[in-house]
């Protein structure tokens, strides 16, 4: 078949007079990829937040120094941080300065409060390297021989139901993109099966023509990818609109834990290619759909 | 008759010398009701006109669908430009069609095509480059004298008007088989007689044509013209026409 020959529903646009954009469907793949484009950026920017927080603090423990004399609490909190400089597994220790503890407890005491003041045990952030975490019982009894009453938090107790609650929705924002895809296929479906019916005369008559099965499903299919492309384009335009606003929004509360969810950069390019992934599924469903029911002529 | 030039590289190898239809013991049903056709048996000789006749119900709409590949027969075996067409893979029919023209009673024009693209339609589906299309399309416009109606839609034009656009969109691939399926019901006498003529000039280049009619009128406008019967779906032979070679070549000593 000449070049000419493949492209001649292209050429003839007439043939089929629905003008794009003149049925329901370019609207409702705008709505689903609205609510597609929704779903992917929170997956995206939820696996981005878990990641971060998980390469931030997953491998953290916290040694508490409980000791209501300030003096013998900052001697212990000095020889278990040298001690804990020395041993092996950790790759960082920082006592966490007495500011920082005034900002944790300001929203409960007030300003005025001073922790000089307040029997508020003295803290050390640790951070374990790889295979730190199977030393912790070690590490927890020789901190405990320095520091009797220490504590020590391993924040991967409280972190991992977080990572896992993270994970779950990571799932739910998959699944409901995979039902969104399934929507769109089967959107094109029905307005394959309706364009195929409005047309059949002149589907017919190419058919006895001649025309291949290819060429008429190629010009159903092309008209289909194009409204699909532009409905996409539409509905991902406003989700990414929506994204940056509720973005601003969340900037403005300062939220440490909301912050850390924020989009990274390769997901608004998924985003921005989401209504051409959306048309190229059209196109292949349109095609599948189209070539099965001319399959049914002779 | 200006024709456009066959592109002779996308065609089957050319038919050997012979008849261009063949049937044996060809039958038809549709679902599991009774046999539409029966028994059908007979062959069509390459440059023939042939009408076929028969009452309502006879079956000639069901004949004509299995000469435009349409349909399948249920049973017996049709051989077209020489080759079987009953076993042959759906994938090249496409290619059988384009030698085939058809013009149907209710023309089955492309209603929001104009004229001219209605005509140029074939051309397109066989992937004759656009710059060549134009002159033949005006040319076949012409001939079916419609020159001044070529950007008129179907609606817009008469029943006669309407059915030589059909013609002119169906012969404007220079199709070896021309089928017509009761070309003239949906025009007047006068009109009928012109589209006639139409499909005689035609054969005269050379294209087998058959038409379907229940116009006995018509049966003498082509002197030349043989005649098909069919009744309950199975074949009388009046005029001997269909068996090879045909009475009136024996008696005149040659092809016609």
């Amino acid at each position: 078949m000449t070049a000419a020959a493949r492209d001649f529903g292209a050429r003839d646009g007439r043939l089929f007079p629905e003008g794009r954009l003149s049925g329901p469907m370019p609207w409702v793949i705008a709505i689903m990829m609205f609510l597609t484009a929704l779903a992917a950026a929170t997956g995206l920017g939820l696996a981005a937040g878990a990641e971060r927080i998980e390469g931030q603090i997953g491998n953290r423990v916290t040694v508490q120094i409980v000791e209501a004399n300030p003096e013998l609490r900052d001697r212990q909190a000095v020889a278990v941080a040298a001690m804990l400089e020395r041993a092996e597994g950790v790759t960082r220790v920082r006592p966490v300065p007495a500011d920082e503890l005034d900002a944790l407890l300001e929203p409960w005491l007030g300003a005025s409060a001073a922790t000089a003041e307040l029997p508020v045990p003295a803290l050390i952030d640790v951070d374990l390297g790889a295979g730190g975490r199977a030393r912790l019982p070690q590490l927890r009894a020789a901190v405990q021989e320095v520091a009797p009453a220490a504590m020590v938090s391993d924040v991967a107790d409280w972190l991992g139901p977080f990572s896992g609650l993270l994970a779950s929705l990571q799932w739910l924002a998959a699944g409901l993109v995979a039902l969104m895809i399934a929507a769109t296929a089967a959107t094109v479906v029905l307005a394959a099966r309706s364009s195929l019916n409005t047309h059949g005369q002149t589907i017919e008559i190419l058919h006895l023509m001649g025309a291949t099965d290819q060429q008429i499903a190629r010009m159903f299919q092309r008209r289909i990818a194009l409204d699909v492309l532009f409905g996409g384009i539409v509905g991902a335009a406003l989700a990414i609109l929506v994204l940056v606003l509720i973005g601003g929004r969340v900037a403005a509360i300062g939220s440490e834990l909301l912050g850390s969810i924020a989009l990274p950069g390769h997901a608004w390019v998924v985003l921005a290619l989401l209504p051409f992934a959306g048309a190229v599924l059209a196109l292949l469903v349109a095609r599948v759909t189209i070539q099965r029911a001319l399959g049914r002529l002779l | 008759m200006p024709l456009v030039a066959r592109d002779e590289g996308s065609r089957p190898p050319v038919t050997a010398p012979g008849p261009i239809v063949r049937f044996d013991n060809v039958g038809l049903r549709y679902g599991t009701g009774a046999e539409t056709l029966s028994d059908l048996s007979f062959s069509l000789r390459t440059g023939g006109f042939y009408f076929l006749t028969g009452p309502s119900g006879a079956g000639k709409t069901s004949l004509l669908k299995l000469l435009y590949l349409a349909l399948r027969p249920s049973r017996g075996l049709i051989r077209l430009f020489g080759e079987d067409i009953v076993t042959m893979p759906r994938g090249r029919l496409p290619g059988f069609r384009r030698r085939i023209g058809v013009v149907f009673q209710e023309f089955r024009l492309v209603p929001h095509l104009s004229a001219f693209d209605n005509v140029a339609l074939p051309l397109r589906v066989a992937g004759v480059d656009e710059r060549d299309i134009a002159t033949p399309v005006n040319e076949m416009l012409a001939w079916v004298g419609l020159s001044d109606r070529a950007s008129a839609r179907p609606a817009t034009l008469s029943g006669g008007e309407q059915q030589r656009v059909a013609i002119a969109r169906a012969v404007i691939a220079r199709p070896e088989l021309l089928v017509a399926d009761e070309p003239t019901g949906n025009v007047d006498p006068e009109m009928a007689k012109r589209l006639i003529h139409l499909f005689d000039a035609l054969n005269k280049l050379g294209t087998t044509v058959i038409v379907a009619t229940h116009d006995l009128h018509l049966l003498t406008s082509v002197p030349s013209a043989e005649m098909i019967r069919l009744d309950r779906g199975q074949l009388a032979d009046p005029t001997g026409a269909l068996r090879n070679p045909p009475r009136k070549v024996e008696a005149a000593g040659g092809a016609r």
